[in-house]
């Protein structure tokens, strides 16, 4: 549990560090996964330790989501002059997105299985 | 006690981390609880019934956000390694991602680049400012990422968390009715799809839907994450310059 924790967080901090050494536009918790996933396929698979660590973080994950979903209260004016466009937005790009999403891997998928 | 005492007692509770980070977790159990009873239906959503109690608990007591997160930050921390701990389904997925390969990739980019753009359109469109429309970008993916990306490109990242909840809500509500109208039955698409659009919220309900939903959906989520946050920081200046 602390080994898997420390490695999550070091890979993390990698992340980060790198990030702002490069000035990439990552965010360095993005990179720290991608770090995690190369050191998984070099050590062939996540140990029970790790799987257990990350199993309890994403299981609680909606949990971490409510401190920063409480701050939208500081947007109390910007959501109330624009509140059409911003739903407007969401319903629609939503919507748009996953009927596009479906269509092209529908479609890919249906030709590759006729192909052979 | 009198109402004196009572006020200078939440004076002195609202000023240590302690009283935030109770709050934080007291209202996700209830938020969790009512959840549950209603059988897990969408419109329930844990996150934004825990929300809608804390902002008005908070407002009710005159409570600054800023005094609130000094004790919630403890738990907001922790998305930055959960962010990283999602590398272990998306490792568990290699062998099937590997597999389909090229269409999953052409699905992911078009995907990515649709969600960006459609939301700009129409939030642009409709008269959202540039800090909104920038918020409203990265909404179809994972909140860490999302709030990341926006905060990288001059956007509200506690806007942008709002927006991610309310799209995944959005998507996990409409999924089922859209696909049935398209006829497309296959749950790795659906899948997919749902875990494209609607990150962790969409997951959840894929995997509700089949097991082999749910796994691609968790591959679809991880995958635009990295996805967006790449794309993201090209896209969004192009579409500020065009729009």
């Amino acid at each position: 549990m602390l080994n898997a924790l420390t490695l999550l967080l070091v890979c993390q901090l990698i992340g980060e560090v790198i990030t702002r050494a490069l000035v990439l536009p990552v965010p360095g918790p993005v990179l720290g996964m991608v770090l995690l996933l190369l050191i998984l396929i070099i050590r062939g698979g996540p140990g029970d330790t790790l799987k257990h660590t990350a199993n309890g973080l994403l299981g609680h994950l909606s949990l971490l989501f409510v401190p920063a979903g409480t701050g939208i209260m500081l947007h109390a004016e910007r959501l109330e002059n624009e509140w059409l466009p911003l739903l407007a937005a969401l319903v629609v790009s939503t919507l748009v997105t996953l009927a596009v999403s479906a269509a092209v891997l529908h479609l890919l998928v249906r030709r590759r299985q006729q192909k052979p | 006690m009198n109402s004196a005492d009572l006020s200078g007692l939440w004076v002195y509770l609202a000023a240590t981390p302690l009283l935030g980070l109770t709050l934080t977790l007291l209202a996700y159990l209830i938020a969790w609880h009512i959840h549950q009873r209603l059988a897990a239906h969408p419109l329930a959503n844990p996150v934004m019934l825990a929300v809608a109690l804390l902002v008005t608990l908070l407002w009710l007591t005159d409570t600054p956000y800023q005094t609130y997160f000094d004790g919630a930050q403890f738990v907001h921390f922790l998305l930055g390694p959960a962010t990283v701990a999602l590398a272990i389904p998306l490792y568990a997925q290699l062998q099937r991602l590997r597999q389909m390969a090229m269409p999953l990739g052409v699905t992911l980019l078009l995907g990515a680049v649709t969600a960006m753009t459609a939301a700009w359109i129409v939030g642009a469109w409709l008269g959202a400012d540039a800090p909104t429309l920038v918020s409203l970008a990265p909404k179809s993916v994972t909140t860490p990422i999302a709030m990341a990306v926006a905060e990288a490109l001059g956007g509200l990242p506690s806007l942008t968390a709002a927006l991610v909840i309310t799209t995944g809500i959005l998507g996990a509500m409409s999924a089922q009715g859209l696909f049935r109208l398209m006829r497309v039955s296959d749950p790795a698409v659906q899948g997919f799809a749902i875990g494209l659009a609607a990150h962790g919220i969409g997951t959840a309900r894929a995997f509700q839907l089949s097991p082999e939903a749910g796994a691609f959906a968790a591959l679809a989520m991880a995958a635009n994450g990295l996805v967006t946050a790449l794309l993201a920081p090209w896209l969004v200046p192009w579409l500020k310059a065009v729009m």
